[in-house]
């Protein structure tokens, strides 16, 4: 079990509240997934040229400003750094694929854990309410966040295994379920695809496939579409793009998942409870996604 | 009328509540207010009262419910009226999945559409859907009746047994053993009843019955080689 959330500021004017509004919906999902937690938040986005990572490592007195200065020089360029807990929020005047190199040669400790130009992803072990409270989501602003509450069943818990998982540039994925032909996919996306997982966790598969198929030139929707083929097992899904998220079940739809809309936020919830606090909740249009149907919003 | 704030007071205590009145009680109408999607509210009732709540639910609500009637003015999650035995429980918005699971009595009325798996496994219980109900309904259904307005999804009564089921507009794709069947005077007459209690205007004549082949649980001699 786990408990996915989303929340998509269709009023601009909310921005500032992003936080405010979305830890609540977190921290209520608390009973599907006490484990570990984690958001994707998308705001202040970087220069054209640019590239935004979020970065991970353990330890609390890790060199983050040494690491800022040496890849400066290394690549000749401006770079600031922001460290926020056990991450840190680098933005670097790069492009993406130099940056990457750069981090995987000279900083092999350092786990990437978003990369693009407006995503940062924070994730943790631990209750919820304290990794919010580590992490001061409630105080994010922006235009959408994606969360989620992890109760493993697949693999150990850990902060790698945590989620939302990166899927490329400004994409992320957050899932409720459980893979059964995660193994052979994982072999196949290694030998076939050349891409790297860091856990032995089934999402982490599932994001690695969206990326797989991104790659291949799909567009999310398609890519979505051909993971109802390609994935056996239950899941819903929620997708975090630079623009918006999208929400996909499983087609014999065993995990829950319900919607609500106003004019000023689209959100998604494992439950209802999460979204129970949302202002103008009261009012507004409430339904259970479809399964096996590709929910987008924003221009996913 | 009693009213009960669950932004004030706890859940439990609401259950404990209704669950500790004596048989006779005069205390025969609630008000629950702010249920915040919050599961198990009203469940396990067995006292002739009307408790009428005013929001979302979340999972179970009036599940095993007896005697009483259970109006929510909202949305349910999964499991609305799970087993119940007898009384009434009407859903003014949408439910999720397995509405009236294993229900043996009782009548559901769900004004909105019912998610997948409606009826699954019911056992004697009535249900009456205005809207639609989605894939894997009255999946494995052993006794009781199924009213939908709507249209049904996938797989409908699949490994049916002898419940029946009334839809009155489209099946996309019947279940394993699931038939159609005609539609009697005493099938008509049933329907309308049905109709009738739960508070629906529709003529019964528009509406298609289905029922099981009993090929699947029916032991035949002539296929023992293969058994």
């Amino acid at each position: 079990m786990c408990g996915i959330v989303g929340l998509y500021l269709k009023n601009p004017a909310l921005q500032g509240e992003l936080g405010r509004l979305f830890t609540p919906m977190l921290i209520e999902m608390t009973e599907r997934g006490p484990d570990s937690a984690g958001v994707a938040v998308y705001h202040n986005p970087v220069g054209d040229g640019a590239t935004k990572l979020t970065l991970f490592n353990r330890d609390r007195d890790y060199a983050w400003k040494a690491l800022e200065t040496d890849m400066e020089r290394a690549l000749d360029t401006e770079a600031s750094l922001r460290r926020v807990s056990s991450h840190a929020v680098l933005s670097i005047d790069a492009p993406e694929r130099t940056a990457v190199d750069w981090l995987m040669d000279e900083r092999p400790e350092v786990q990437i854990v978003s990369i693009g130009r407006i995503i940062e992803i924070y994730k943790e072990m631990g209750l919820p309410a304290e990794v919010a409270e580590e992490f001061a989501v409630s105080e994010m602003t922006g235009s959408h966040m994606i969360g989620h509450t992890r109760m493993a069943t697949e693999s150990a818990v850990t902060t790698a295994g945590s989620h939302p998982f990166s899927t490329g540039r400004d994409l992320c994925l957050v899932h409720n379920g459980s893979l059964s032909n995660h193994n052979r996919l994982r072999e196949w996306l290694k030998k076939n695809a050349g891409l790297r997982f860091q856990t032995d966790n089934d999402s982490e598969v599932a994001a690695g496939y969206l990326t797989h198929r991104l790659a291949e030139g799909d567009s999310l929707e398609q890519a979505l579409e051909k993971a109802i083929d390609d994935l056996d097992g239950f899941y819903t899904f929620a997708i975090g793009t630079a623009r918006g998220f999208a929400v996909l079940r499983d087609p014999i739809a065993c995990k829950p998942a319900v919607m609500a809309e106003t004019d000023d936020w689209v959100a998604m919830a494992s439950e209802y409870r999460s979204l129970a606090k949302l202002p103008g909740v009261a009012n507004a249009a409430v339904w259970e996604p479809e399964p096996a149907r590709v929910y987008t919003w924003g221009s996913a | 009328m009693a009213v009960f704030d669950l932004a004030q007071q706890p859940l439990r205590e609401l259950n404990r509540t209704l669950h500790d009145l004596p048989e006779e009680t005069n205390e025969t109408h609630w008000k629950v207010t702010n249920p915040m999607g919050l599961h198990n509210i009203a469940v396990g009732l067995d006292r002739p009262i009307t408790v009428e709540i005013d929001g979302h639910v979340g999972y179970y609500c009036a599940g095993m419910n007896q005697q009483a009637e259970v109006l929510v003015n909202g949305n349910c999650g999964q499991g609305v009226a799970e087993n119940m035995m007898s009384g009434r429980v009407v859903v003014r918005g949408n439910a999720s999945q397995s509405a009236g699971a294993t229900a043996h009595g009782g009548l559901l009325v769900i004004e909105g559409d019912a998610a997948a798996r409606c009826g699954i496994s019911l056992k004697g219980g009535d249900i009456v859907v205005k809207g639609s109900v989605g894939h894997m309904s009255a999946f494995m259904a052993q006794a009781g009746r199924i009213v939908v307005c709507g249209d049904a999804g996938e797989y409908l009564g699949d490994s049916l047994y002898e419940a029946r089921i009334y839809v009155r507009g489209k099946v996309s794709q019947l279940g394993a053993d699931c038939v159609e069947k005609e539609m009697e005077a005493a099938h008509l007459e049933e329907l309308r009843d049905l109709l009738s209690a739960a508070g629906v205007e529709a003529d019964p004549a528009d509406f298609r019955r289905y029922g099981s082949a009993r090929n699947l649980y029916h032991f035949n001699v002539d296929k023992m080689d293969s058994y």
